[in-house]
């Protein structure tokens, strides 16, 4: 093809909106908008009122160390064992619903439906309440650490089993062909092979459960704890209403934050990282 | 003659309505290399599956070393450990590095202490050409290589027969040689082989005899002089021909491509 046979209609447009032209002025009416709402929030907001209630520096300085060696700690400890008895059992419901025997399957599926249709906080209450009023005399090891792990764990529990399913069923079958070939048993080939496998695949969701647990945590309220026991929503709550101001409520979200954001950058990573990977 | 290292014996294999397998009788020597060919949909996986039981056959027995694989009460696992299985889509454990794909099996399954698995794994590798990809991973290796690995984690248990269900469909063109000179080598070595393939030249030149199947049937079972170069029956025939020269196959009814393709 040579130069002169160049089809006219292809060529850029003189006249009307090209393509490019297009983009930039829709980019640029996001922009006016953005810059309008920063703005429209600067200016109605009583910065004055909003710094005294939220951002008293001493109100803040007095928070410390307990902020960090109390609550935040009795949060991040809540949430792991939770998140290990969620793990345990989440994994045995899990192959209970893979299982051959149908009972099995049945009560899994029973299970699963019910804590995953509770609230949170009605399963806190169960564990925190109902069980030691129903059953007089039983006492759940290690006080409320013990009843936190099994609240948490139980809410856990089911959304881990789904999703470890999930991660089972994504290894292909020629996984377990090949190990059964090898010589592998039924449960020696789950534990060595396909297992390993599911665990990579459901790393990302498994770490989002994990930042759903860390805000449960702040349901341990409802137990009713002492005040070595506190965790951070319950302490930022605490020191609010005898300091009649806001500040510690944002103190306490802070720490949250500083727990889930790189948490939340984490999983994102991995998950890229997947996409990577399968290419 | 002592007894056939493999033995099949009036197999039959349905799922559900669609009889796949329909009466297969079949005898595998002792250092004998057998290669199974026909079309698509034929039975010939489903054959080689029924021998280590990766199917269950509906009805039929089938031995291996003399021990009835069909028999209920036989232990499987400690069956299968003498049957190696190589597949077309290499089924390596993509978690594992190469290295411990030989090992791991070798530990687990047959209890090998650390070092000794560890020996049995390289020389594995060595014998497969592979000995400086021991620390790479799966994904890193090209297909021919990946198969070639998962030949020697079959070997590394030590197998007594190997099974090969088209080792070579998924490769490249140019990598299937170096695959096909490995399976030679078994071959040479004296290993008892079941080979499902399509290349033929392999076939004709290294199987002790070629079986021919279609329609879950065994047509034809011979030398690969008498099988592939002078058929008898016509079905073969067709298929040879069509085999070795594609382009020249007319447009039929009913040959959906390459079915029965596993995901990798
Ligand atoms: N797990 C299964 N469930 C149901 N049908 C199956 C199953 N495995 C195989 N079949 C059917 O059995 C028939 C024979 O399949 P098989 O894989 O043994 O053929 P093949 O000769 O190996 O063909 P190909 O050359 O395509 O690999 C096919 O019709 C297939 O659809
Ligand atoms: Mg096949």
């Amino acid at each position: 093809m040579t130069d002169t046979e160049t089809d006219t209609s292809l060529q850029p447009k003189k006249k009307g909106l090209t393509r490019r032209r297009k983009r930039a002025l829709s980019r640029g009416a996001q922009y006016a908008v953005f810059v309008a709402a920063v703005i429209a929030f600067a200016v109605s907001a009583d910065w004055g009122r909003l710094k005294n209630q939220f951002a008293q520096a001493d109100i803040a300085q007095q928070m410390f160390p307990d902020v960090i060696t109390l609550a935040l700690k009795n949060t991040v400890l809540y949430t792991l064992s939770g998140f290990v008895v969620g793990l345990v059992l989440g994994m045995v419901i899990a192959l209970m619903r893979l299982s051959s025997v149908g009972p099995y399957r049945w009560l899994a599926g029973v299970y699963i439906e019910i804590f995953r249709g509770l609230p949170a906080l009605l399963i806190f209450i169960f564990v925190g309440v109902a069980v030691p009023l129903a059953f007089p005399g039983t006492e759940i090891p290690g006080g409320t650490y013990g009843k936190v792990a099994i609240a948490l764990g139980l809410v856990s529990a089911a959304y881990m089993a789904e999703t470890i399913r999930a991660g089972i069923q994504a290894v292909p079958k020629g996984q377990l062909e090949a190990a059964r070939s090898l010589g592998f048993s039924p449960a020696r080939a789950m534990v060595s092979i396909i297992v390993p496998q599911a665990f990579r695949i459901i790393l990302p969701p498994l770490t989002n459960e994990l930042v759903l647990l860390f805000k449960d945590s702040s349901l341990v309220l409802f137990l009713g704890v002492t005040l070595e026991e506190r965790e951070l929503s319950k302490f930022g709550r605490d020191l609010a209403s005898t300091t009649a101001n806001s500040t510690p409520i944002l103190v306490a979200g802070l720490c949250y934050l500083l727990v889930t954001v790189p948490l939340s950058f984490v999983v994102r990573r991995m998950e890229s990282k997947a996409q990577e990977a399968i290419r | 003659m002592s007894r056939p290292e493999i033995e099949v014996r009036a197999l039959h294999k349905s799922f559900g309505d669609n009889e796949v397998l329909r009466g297969i009788d079949l005898e595998i020597g002792r250092g004998e290399v057998v290669c199974v060919i026909g079309p698509s949909g034929s039975g010939k996986s489903t054959l080689l599956r029924c021998v280590n039981l990766l199917e269950e056959p509906s009805k039929g027995q089938v031995f291996v070393g003399g021990t009835e694989v069909t028999d209920p009460d036989v232990d499987i696992d400690a069956v299968r450990r003498r049957i190696g299985m190589v597949f077309q889509q290499f089924n390596l454990f993509p978690h594992l590095s190469v290295t411990e794909n030989l090992t791991l099996p070798q530990r687990r399954v047959l209890g090998r202490d650390k070092a000794e698995a560890a020996r049995v794994a390289a020389e594995n590798l060595a014998r497969v050409g592979l000995s400086e990809k021991a620390d790479a991973y799966p994904a890193s290796l090209s297909g021919g290589q990946q198969q070639r690995v998962a030949i020697a984690r079959a070997l590394a248990m030590g197998p007594r027969v190997m099974l090969f269900d088209e080792p070579t469909s998924a490769l490249d063109p140019e990598l299937v040689g170096d695959v096909l000179a490995v399976m030679r080598g078994l071959a040479e070595d004296g290993m008892t082989m079941m080979v499902v393939t399509h290349e033929m030249t392999f076939a004709r030149e290294v199987a002790d005899r070629v079986v021919f199947m279609d329609g879950g049937v065994i047509v034809e079972d011979g030398s690969p002089g008498q099988v592939i170069g002078s058929p008898r029956h016509e079905r073969t025939r067709h298929f040879l021909s069509r085999l070795l020269d594609p382009a020249m196959a007319e447009v039929e009814e009913g040959t959906s491509g390459q079915g029965g393709g596993e995901t990798p």
